[in-house]
């Protein structure tokens, strides 16, 4: 199934001869948040529902993974920092891909800032998130 | 190029006639994942806690556990066309055939466990509002 090349055709440059751009980071980071997502946050979203169904016993096991009594612990904040920060960077982007999909945003400069807005938006989005729920168990 | 045989044509133009299903599929659960998602992420955030008693009574719920149900199907079935993608852009030989029928298994036993887990927590709660 593999197709050996063909010598005699010339080979379009590879990724690294670009000079790199938000829209390439944001293009890559949509595939790597989305594969993450689909592998970790499925194993973990799957996990925590199946923990809750199974009783209090069990979601108390699932809980002692990322959480002790005064809050969660380093892993459970690695996981909820990197699994959201993921999903808001991944919805933001997701979003941005509909508009390219109506042939819009490929002017550069708003190729280029509405990139760097998916950025922003993801970082200011899970901090947001994360300081209600820090709030509600510190306040 | 000629009119050839059947099997030329199809080799030819190669078309099976959904060359676009795959991605509109995935277009059409990335707009239910984003109303989805922004709704389970709102709930979670505005959870009075997160002890077993009070997720217990929050997926209890109809209002809880029907929208989870349709996230699960949503989510899960554009994370399969996704992953689809990107196995078909890395592995070549039959290594994308494998992973490929991985991705099938992996998803569908995802998504009967999940649903599985929501209707369990929604049929058997005793903490639930009454109906």
């Amino acid at each position: 199934m593999a197709n050996p090349r063909n010598r005699a055709r010339p080979l379009s440059p590879h990724v690294f001869h670009y000079k790199w751009g938000p829209h390439m980071l944001v293009s890559i980071v949509h595939r790597a948040t989305g594969s993450g997502m689909a592998t970790v946050g499925t194993i973990l979203l799957v996990w925590w529902l199946a923990a809750l169904g199974g009783g209090e016993a069990s979601y108390a096991a699932f809980r002692a993974w990322f959480a002790t009594d005064k809050g969660l612990n380093p892993l459970g904040w690695i996981v909820g920092v990197g699994l959201t920060l993921a999903f808001f960077q991944h919805l933001a982007s997701g979003v941005r891909h509909l508009f390219l999909d109506e042939g819009a945003l490929f002017e550069l400069k708003r190729n280029k800032w509405t990139a760097q807005l998916t950025m922003v938006f993801s970082v200011l989005v899970t901090a947001a998130f994360w300081f209600v729920i820090w709030s509600k168990t510190h306040g | 190029m000629g009119d050839g045989t059947s099997l030329g044509r199809v080799r030819g133009l190669g078309s099976a006639k959904q060359g676009t299903d795959h991605w509109w599929h995935q277009r059409v659960t990335a707009g239910s994942n984003l109303a989805l998602m922004l709704w389970f992420v709102t709930s979670l955030a505005l959870l009075p806690g997160y002890d077993f008693a009070t997720l217990g009574m929050w997926l209890a719920s109809p209002w809880a556990a029907v929208p989870m149900v349709l996230l699960v199907l949503s989510v899960f079935s554009h994370f399969r066309l996704g992953l689809q993608v990107v196995i078909e852009d890395y592995q070549h030989d039959s290594t994308r055939v494998v992973l490929l029928v991985l991705l099938d298994y992996f998803t569908l036993a995802a998504i009967v466990l999940a649903i599985f887990s929501i209707l369990r927590v929604a049929f058997t709660a005793t903490t639930g509002a009454p109906a």
